[in-house]
């Protein structure tokens, strides 16, 4: 049975969201100094690069942009089996960086306490900060995130999917209902 | 001892070139009689309609395992399965502990035999003494006791001088040389055969020139002696030309071969299943079909099982670290008649290679349906269906490749010196 | 797709989807290797036992800094076959083993098949380290892993494998291996090391003169040539082996320029493989030894997460 899906924010809603995203970021870090993105795979890490190039836009700075695969630190791993492991880069050192980490949709917040953890192999950093594009609410961790694109109340056997074209660039945002 | 009338049955005594429809008459522990419309009075009866009645079976390969060896086999329980599969009479090898390379042994088999056996026993002596291939037993003494044959069978004789001072001490006393035809050093430390299984499953191989070489030097060593050789479990198409070819030039040479060895081929090692390990190991497809080329044609002599018990410990380990052998004394005669069913021989050429074959090998006075020969009779459903269980076996080992094959045929009932020592439940 | 074997017992088993997505898995944890914290919590509270019976270093060394990087606890047992006989059998080593609870076991043995044995046996999953003279997957994987960041895509490479065919595991899984991702294999030795129907394995050519195996070669392996296994008149000499089928600057200029030279090691210098070309430009040989532990990874992740899909 196909399931009912509704379109909840466009292109350009997606576009005004990560604009604002960008400009609250520099705000609240006053500036692109010591700051990095890393986008969490897969969603999160397309988000990310549109944000870096958004930056890049207002503050003329290219920030360091990597990528992080929580797969490894999921704690359900046990429950699902082999699931595929997508590759890490961070190419850059996070020691005292002001780290943003990028994810589409936030949900119980376990993906998030996933990606931390890997963050901490790769240093120490200063503050890291949660920028996402949907907060669809129902956390299962105290995690809450710094900038939010949109808040969208949804009941637990719903789903929210960010829709990306074949050049990774996010064209909706669906609400699913069973 | 009461007498037997066995009615209906398809009677074959291969010796005889019998094979029709009538009844046979045991009294006294002999054949009384064979003939159409038999009768006699007080006499237990037995319906074998649809039933084949043939000479009590013949194996000249076994391993009673008994003495010192009886945690495998011992001569109750080997005798015991030896009926189950229809044998009425059973050569055993020397090879137990100590080895039958003297009297003592040799009577303590036929006395135990007599009391706990189920079956005719008839031991063979080994060649060696101790099977150490370095000096003769006391042969002549050993055949006056009642020794049919003398081999090293598992330890072939490797000096060419020692084997041709065996055959030509052994045949002034009638006595048959059985050959276990493999040269040791071109065995190495192979495991199966060397093929491209083995190269697949990275197993050491045993080649098929190991098996050719011995049977080749064996045939040679006859010819020149004048004694009777006979070669044991061939497995090879080579072998079983050069036998072919010496019969043809007068060699006064015979041969068996083993169930496993006309039923299988080294792609039954394949799981590295231990109950596929015997040697000479199970061999390529041509091999098989050259077995049974043999075994149509003439060229062997007997079918016999090589029935080699071992415990479960010692099969229930790594490949390259299990025994050798295989249990056959109850699969035997199924795995004969598949030939029939096959068409490679006729139902009479299979009964014959079971008993008169075996039997005129080692000379043995059993083997034929005769008035007033001896009463071992052996009644075969050749139609009856049964699947094999290797732990209902009735051999104390269970080390079988057949487990879970469907069979047709078995004994239904096996008759030893005019005594019911069997009959299937 | 998903992988479903809950043991790697030998890469005859294993598809070429499977070969796939073992290497990928591989490339992704190959990136912990560079890390500082060399350490993810993947396999927390798993147990592997890495029970290795006959000697080994760097297979060993490899599997267990593998777990360790994965968080599994890894642990050591090691014991020799060669008193076999007298000591205690493998089922009943195999049942102490598993009474206490391993997730894994890695198991290294001189009898081929052992490995096979085990995993009728034990509820865990086990990996093959070696077994005689049958397979060493993960030995095949990471050159496969090597193969394949050197030289792009696996397919229609022409690999040469020269040495002791008979008594190599590495050959056969190599075999298996190049020919599922649809490579070319050329094996070659003293017509004493190569063992009847090799060619059935896959897709193999077979050639007793090396130079016409190595020519135009995309990869050439060398093996490595049993010092301990001469007694038994395999060959008349090392000097004589060297000579005709040791690989050195000349015979190697046969192979296409850029072609890599590998080893699964541990190496006999002068032997099989002369110094110049050990440490020379084309050798990948330490890259072999890097992608073993991302290998292991992935086959300890990837056989775990059969495994407690399966318990579940």
């Amino acid at each position: 049975m196909a399931k009912a899906q509704t379109a909840i924010l466009d292109k350009a809603g997606i576009k005004r969201a990560i604009t604002r995203i960008a400009h609250e970021i520099l705000e609240y870090n006053k500036g692109s100094e010591k700051l990095v993105l890393i986008g969490i795979r897969t969603g999160g890490d397309h988000l990310a690069r549109l944000l870096q190039s958004r930056i890049s836009e207002i503050e003329g700075v290219e920030v360091p942009l990597g990528s992080v695969d929580i797969t490894m630190y999921r704690d359900d791993l046990a429950a699902r089996g082999n699931l595929p492991i997508g590759k890490t880069d961070i190419p850059f050192p996070l020691d005292d960086k002001h780290v943003v980490l990028v994810d589409d949709v936030l949900y119980t917040g376990r993906t998030i306490r996933s990606a931390m953890d890997a963050l901490m192999d790769f240093g120490r950093p200063s503050t890291i900060q949660l920028a996402v594009l949907i907060d669809r609410g129902h956390r299962e961790l105290p995690i809450r995130a710094d900038y939010v694109g949109r808040n969208v109340p949804t009941a637990r056997e719903e789903d929210v999917a960010v829709v990306f074209d074949e050049k990774k660039s996010p064209f909706e945002v669906r609400l699913i209902k069973p | 001892m009461a007498k037997i009338l066995i009615k209906g049955g398809r009677v074959i005594s291969p010796a005889q070139k019998l094979d029709d429809l009538c009844d046979v008459l045991i009294e006294k522990g002999k054949i009384a009689a064979i003939g159409k419309g038999l009768s006699a009075k007080d006499a237990e009866v037995i319906d074998a309609t649809g039933k084949v009645v043939t000479p009590g079976l013949v194996d000249i390969h076994v391993h009673l395992r008994d003495p010192g060896l009886e945690y495998k086999e011992d001569i109750a329980s080997g005798t015991l399965s030896a009926v189950t599969g229809g044998f009425t009479s059973v050569a055993c090898m020397p090879n137990t502990k100590p080895v039958n390379d003297n009297q003592t042994v040799t009577s303590y088999i036929l006395k135990k035999a007599a009391d706990e056996g189920y079956c005719r026993v008839f031991p063979i002596a080994s060649i060696t003494r101790g099977l150490a291939g370095e000096s003769l037993t006391e042969m002549g003494e050993l055949k006056a006791l009642g020794v049919c044959a003398v081999s090293d069978d598992g330890k072939p004789v490797s000096n060419p001088q020692l084997m041709r001072r065996a055959m030509e001490y052994a045949r002034p006393f009638g006595l048959t040389i059985i050959s276990h035809a493999e040269d040791l050093d071109l065995v190495a430390s192979g495991v199966m055969n060397e093929g491209p299984v083995s190269t697949e499953l990275g197993l050491k191989g045993i080649p098929w020139v190991a098996e050719d070489a011995a049977t080749a030097r064996e045939v040679m060593l006859a010819e020149f002696t004048g004694a009777h050789l006979h070669v044991a479990h061939v497995s090879t198409s080579g072998s079983i030309d050069i036998v072919r070819q010496a019969k043809k030039r007068g060699v006064n040479v015979t041969c068996e071969a083993a169930p496993h060895h006309f039923s299988l081929t080294d792609e039954a090692v394949r799981g590295y299943n231990t109950n596929a390990k015997m040697n000479p190991p199970l061999r390529s497809a041509e091999d098989m079909a050259a077995v049974r080329q043999g075994i149509a044609d003439g060229t062997v002599d007997a079918i016999a099982t090589d029935h080699a018990p071992h415990h479960i410990d010692e099969k229930n380990v790594e490949f390259n670290i299990a025994m050798n052998g295989i249990v056959g004394l109850e699969t035997a005669l199924p795995l004969t008649l598949k030939l029939v069913e096959e068409g490679v021989i006729d139902l009479p050429k299979a009964i014959a290679l079971l008993s008169s074959g075996p039997a005129g090998v080692l000379n043995l006075p059993v083997g034929q349906l005769v008035a007033g020969g001896v009463a071992d009779v052996t009644i075969i459903d050749p139609n009856l269906a049964w699947t094999v269980d290797a732990q209902k076996l009735v051999s104390k080992s269970k080390n079988t490749p057949f487990d879970g094959w469907q069979m047709k045929g078995a004994a239904v009932c096996t008759i030893v010196a005019g005594k019911i020592v069997y009959k299937r439940g | 797709m998903s992988f479903t074997h809950k043991h790697i017992l030998g890469i005859e088993q294993l598809a070429k989807e499977d070969i796939q997505l073992i290497l990928d898995t591989a490339d992704s944890f190959k990136e912990i290797n560079s890390r500082d914290i060399k350490k993810v919590p993947t396999l927390r509270g798993k147990t592997i036992i890495n029970a290795f019976f006959e000697a080994s270093t760097r297979t060993r060394l490899s599997f267990e800094i593998a777990g360790k990087r994965l968080s599994a606890d890894t642990v050591n047992i090691s014991g020799s076959t060669s008193s076999v006989v007298k000591g205690e059998t493998l089922e009943d080593t195999a049942k102490n083993i598993e009474a206490m609870a391993p997730d894994i076991i890695v198991i290294r043995h001189a009898h081929s098949g052992a490995p096979h044995y085990l995993a009728e046996r034990v509820g865990c999953s086990v990996v093959n380290a070696g077994d005689g003279a049958h397979e060493h997957p993960s030995q095949a994987l990471l050159d496969l892993l090597t193969m394949r960041e050197h030289k792009g895509d696996i397919e229609g490479l022409e690999v040469a494998i020269v040495g002791d065919i008979t008594h190599s595991r590495v050959a056969r899984s190599d075999i298996y291996a190049l020919t599922r991702m649809g490579a070319r294999v050329r094996v070659c030795g003293p017509g004493t090391m190569l063992p009847i129907g090799i060619e059935r394995l896959g897709n193999v050519e077979v050639f007793t003169d090396m130079r016409e195996a190595i020519k135009d070669a995309d990869v050439v392996m060398m093996l490595r040539i049993q010092m301990e296994r001469q007694s038994n008149v395999m060959i008349p000499s090392l000097r004589e082996y060297a000579r005709f089928y040791g690989l050195n600057p000349t015979n190697l200029q046969l192979a296409k320029p850029d072609a890599i030279v590998m080893h699964p090691g541990p190496m006999n210098r002068g032997v099989e493989i002369s110094s110049v070309v050990a440490d020379g430009p084309q050798n990948v040989i330490l890259d072999q030894v890097e992608n073993g532990v991302a290998v292991r990874m992935a086959l300890l992740y990837l056989v775990s997460g059969v495994e407690s899909m399966q318990t579940r």
